[in-house]
């Protein structure tokens, strides 16, 4: 199988995608003439043309809220935001527009858009370019968040999402635009909704999404070395649909859990699954959960503090042995 | 020249024989103030050629926009402002913290992400702050800003000060719905404020054409009966401060916002790390290098006047050399925040316990 960066397999499937349906067309920030600030979209404007891949003016309501339109009436629009903390200039467009219409219309209207880009920390930009709003956009019903941590995942959940009839706010990572991964030649989808086991274990469940899973597989190696402890870690891959059924098996497997995000502590991902976790699986948990989250602060700037601040393997594994204790 | 609500014409049409050097702003200049603005320009490129250098060494994190080219807009414009005035600009900010008069040590400090920064690591190279020097930031969300100008205009206004807030944005900011927002509420409630187009010709990898429409971006000031002006000649530090200060003068005297538009251009890559071949040619950039330097066009229009000589220009220049190398020598030295670090400047109640009046938790670590 062949080995390509997530970047790559991003890329490779808006080709795909662009090639299958003439309704879908790229639009963002520097997304053609200069191929992408992170070079996600290089090569699609030599390819598609200037009608499929549309440079905009930096203006993330007006455009954002343009693709909302355009999907109304049928377009299949995939906005790239050069950051995906720029998501709150165009907040209105978004979580009022794209995330009501269908419901206010009675059904007669739906939004098939794909609003993606980079949404993370630890790239030393400051805490205007360092959100993680998984939980904000996954708040919202009607909006369907996705957070791919590998490549094969970026390709199968991203052709899934323009495939979709809904609003799918799809967050990458500039850290993981490098990593390489086996992604088949052959087409395939990775359903929207559908958590991963990456490694099976019986000692604890090591739940989270995006990068913090590639740190939790590197924190239960060090479990396994270090201490012959196996840990199970969950990729849930898209936050809203939630595959509640894979989290609740895991739990009830192994009867511990460590949840582990990027994201601040406050009304995040993390929070939300402990409270499903309780309600519904409470009688199979033998310690409390613990959570591995950012430090509840705006992102700072300072390179070796920001390191600090976010969730690291050495900080989920410490977690995990305090789960074990 | 300020002109009211014009015509659609691409630029000002300014009198033949317009010479911003005998501009009354200009005209009454002494030798120590011209070889003020000098030293200045001077120290503006001389420490981002350090900052660049200590980026390439790893030693500076996430973006490096650089001014370079473009240091004629912030002296000129700080140069004419007066003590109740302030200042405000986006990410590409170095030039404006050294005219107000920032020091180096704290803006490298800063750049290195130490706790000896001026914003104690916290902002980085696009975040300087320097209230006490009127100087709002620093802002890393393009037209963001804006707002925030147009609020210090509304505050000074106010408080009845009559002091101005220079606004800065860039030709690409130009088209956030915020700019034009402010524009509407500026003008509606005659707000002291001087929106500055630092127009570099490029919005990272986007040029004026390919994401504004309409001939001129200031002219779109006319669509909310403001007044508005061109300075063609960015890189004269005399253009810039004779056309400034009609501005500043328009909303000291009669509180009414206008839109300057300036004529620029950036030499390196938008943030150091970018490429810059898709969008221009290495002509255009050693084209405007060798004809339009605002460094070099002054420091020649200096030495024909009598007023720098070879051996000034050169302690100047040393003097700038050292003072960016001390500069980076103290953000080697200085020490970085701490963890606990990362807790404070938060809320103000957290820092200030004795004002502490709400209850409740405001952390969940
Ligand atoms: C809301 C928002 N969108 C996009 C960006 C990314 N970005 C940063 S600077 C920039 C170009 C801005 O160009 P311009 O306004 O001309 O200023 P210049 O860099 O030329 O000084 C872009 C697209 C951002 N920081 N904020
Ligand atoms: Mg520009």
């Amino acid at each position: 199988m062949p080995v390509i960066t997530y970047r790559e397999a991003l890329r490779h499937a808006m080709d795909e995608e662009l090639n299958r349906d003439p309704n879908v067309v790229i639009m963002g920030e520097e997304v053609g003439q200069f191929h992408g600030a992170y070079k996600v979209t290089e090569g699609l404007l030599a390819k598609y043309g200037p009608k499929r891949i549309v440079d905009t003016p930096i203006s993330e309501a007006g455009f954002l809220g343009m693709g909302i339109g355009s999907a109304m009436l049928g377009l299949r629009p995939v906005m790239e935001l050069m950051f995906f903390s720029f998501y709150s200039v165009a907040f209105d467009q978004i979580f009022n527009n794209a995330a009501n219409i269908r419901y206010m219309s009675g059904g007669l209207i739906n939004c098939p858009i794909v609003i993606r880009g980079p949404a993370n920390g630890g790239t030393n930009v400051g805490a205007t370019h360092s959100h993680t709003p998984e939980s904000i956009a996954a708040y919202h019903p009607g909006i369907k968040v996705v957070v791919p941590s590998t490549p094969y995942d970026a390709k199968g959940l991203l052709k899934s999402a323009i495939r979709d009839n809904d609003p799918v706010m799809f967050m990458e990572n500039t850290i993981l635009y490098g990593e390489m991964g086996e992604v088949p030649t052959e087409e395939y989808l990775v359903p929207l909704g559908s958590a991963k086991v990456m490694r099976e274990g019986k000692d604890i469940s090591i739940i989270g999404h995006g990068r913090a899973i590639q740190m939790a597989l590197k924190s239960a190696d060090m479990l396994k070395e270090k201490h012959n402890i196996n840990a199970e870690v969950v990729d849930l891959r898209s936050i809203r649909p939630l595959d509640e059924a894979t989290i609740l098996a895991s739990v009830k497997k192994t009867n511990r859990v460590l949840l582990v995000e990027e994201a601040k502590p406050f009304c995040s991902v993390s929070a939300m699954l402990a409270c499903i976790i309780q309600e519904k699986a409470f009688d199979y948990l033998d310690a409390p959960i613990r959570r591995v989250t950012s430090m509840d602060a705006p992102a700072i700037y300072s390179p070796p503090l920001e390191k600090e601040q976010l969730p690291t393997p050495q900080k989920i594994f410490d977690a995990a042995l305090a789960v074990l204790k | 020249m300020i002109k009211k609500t014009p015509s659609s014409r691409k630029t000002e049409v300014t009198d033949s024989g317009y010479d911003a050097r005998q501009a009354p702003v200009n005209a009454k200049l002494g030798r120590d103030e011209k070889i003020e603005f000098f030293r200045d320009m001077l120290r503006i490129r001389r420490f981002e050629e350090r900052c660049l250098r200590s980026y390439q060494g790893g030693k500076i994190g996430g973006f490096l926009h650089l001014y370079i080219g473009q240091e004629s807009v912030a002296v000129g414009c700080v140069s004419v402002m007066g003590g109740d005035d302030h200042i405000i600009t986006a990410y590409r900010d170095h030039g404006h913290g050294l005219a107000v008069g920032m020091g180096m040590n704290e803006m490298m400090a800063e750049n290195y992400g130490k706790y000896t920064g001026c914003s104690k690591g916290k902002g980085g190279s696009m975040h300087y702050f320097d209230p006490s020097r009127h100087y709002w930031g620093g802002h890393g969300i393009v037209g963001g800003q804006v707002p925030l100008g147009t609020g210090i205009a509304y505050a000074l206004k106010y408080k009845g000060i009559k002091g101005a807030c220079l606004t800065f944005m860039g030709d690409g900011a130009v088209n956030q719905g915020a700019v034009h927002e402010s524009y509407n509420l500026a003008a509606l409630w005659d707000l002291p404020v001087v929106y500055i187009i630092e127009n570099n010709g490029y919005s990272m990898g986007t040029s004026q054409e390919r994401s504004s429409a309409g001939e001129s971006l200031a002219g779109r000031a006319a669509g909310y009966g403001m007044n508005w002006s061109i300075v063609e000649n960015g890189h004269d530090v005399y253009e810039v401060r004779d056309k400034v200060s009609k501005a500043l003068k328009l909303a000291h005297d009669q509180c009414k916002p206008s839109v300057l538009e300036i004529r620029t251009y950036r030499y390196r890559g938008h943030s150091v790390a970018d490429p810059d071949s898709t969008y221009r040619d290495k002509s255009e950039i050693e084209e405007y290098k060798s004809t339009k330097d605002p460094i070099m066009l002054y420091q020649n229009a200096l030495v024909a006047e009598g007023v720098l000589t070879d051996e000034i220009i050169k302690k100047i220049d040393d003097s700038a050399r050292a003072e960016a190398e001390t500069s980076a020598q103290f953000a080697e030295q200085s020490p970085y925040p701490t963890l606990e670090d990362i807790k404070k400047d938060v809320y103000w109640e957290v820092d200030n316990p004795q004002d502490k009046k709400s209850v409740g938790n405001l952390f969940f670590d």
